[in-house]
């Protein structure tokens, strides 16, 4: 099975994931895209992961450590994340993204 | 040409992931967008089984379906906020939206389109299993682990302080 198939599935879910940071405003929706493109990523390395150790390569299992990795990475994301969003929508009432410009000022 | 049954189940595991991350973008209540990236989550992690990466489809499905998206669905429970609440003023903003992640799509696409990679054999490798990148994981990136339990506790606390009500 050609590894075309993977990356064309893995930029389809990476572009769905960059149409919803662009195009929604709640900022928890937003979020979940970004765990969505991260997953796309995660995708691709392991099947390039596969596509190496079939070609007879020792290390292939590197790119599964560095898929672990990004889970790792992903998951304090979310903590850190998740307290900011709560704490946003306690000081103002609401997860609307357009509201958290009066940062420029 | 018959397709083999792992281009069966590809194709449907694909269609599945691409139509529930649709949903997760395109649905008005947050607590149906939560649903279908748990769904995509599954599908992906089933994904994970059929490239040999056993392992990391179980912690895929321990951490995201388990723990992630718990977080999301518990948040947005909490702030009561799976009334539709999202009022629509620009509506153009949404069209570019679109327009721009569809054209990244179109050059990722054409760029991508005649990439010159090996196929994927049908076969099974064992690099996925638990031994094997148990061992590399504690002999080679022993210190990228161990940094990671330093960005959890530091993410723990950080949480903990963002979080805490002002006194």
């Amino acid at each position: 099975m050609p590894v075309q198939y993977y990356i064309f599935l893995s930029i389809a879910l990476f572009c769905i994931g960059v149409m919803g940071v662009l195009m929604r405003r709640n900022a928890i929706i937003i979020f979940m895209c970004v765990e969505l493109m991260l997953n796309a990523v995660n995708l691709l390395l392991v099947a390039f992961s596969k596509m190496w150790a079939d070609a007879g390569r020792v290390d292939a299992g590197g790119a599964q450590i560095f898929v672990f990795f990004i889970m790792v990475v992903a998951a304090a994301e979310v903590a850190a994340g998740l307290a900011i969003i709560v704490m946003v929508y306690r000081n103002s009432q609401s997860v609307d993204i357009n509201i958290m410009n009066r940062l420029k000022n | 040409m018959g397709m083999s049954l792992q281009q069966i189940v590809f194709g449907v595991l694909s269609i599945i992931s691409i139509i529930s991350a649709l949903g997760v973008i395109l649905s008005k209540n947050p607590v149906t967008s939560v649903l279908c990236l748990i769904v995509t989550f599954f599908t992906i992690a089933g994904h994970y089984i059929m490239l040999n990466a056993q392992f990391l489809a179980v912690v895929h499905i321990i951490v995201y379906a388990g723990a992630i998206m718990v977080l999301f669905l518990f948040v947005i429970m909490l702030m009561n906020l799976n009334a539709e609440i999202e009022p629509q003023k620009r509506n153009w903003l949404k069209y570019a939206g679109a327009i721009s992640g569809g054209a990244l799509l179109l050059v990722l696409l054409g760029a991508l389109r005649e990439a010159d990679v090996t196929p994927l054999q049908p076969g099974s490798t064992d690099i996925g299993l638990i031994s094997n990148l148990g061992k590399t994981l504690f002999s080679q990136y022993v210190v990228p682990f161990e940094v990671s339990s330093i960005l959890f506790l530091s993410a723990m606390v950080g949480a903990v302080v963002i979080g805490k009500r002002e006194a």
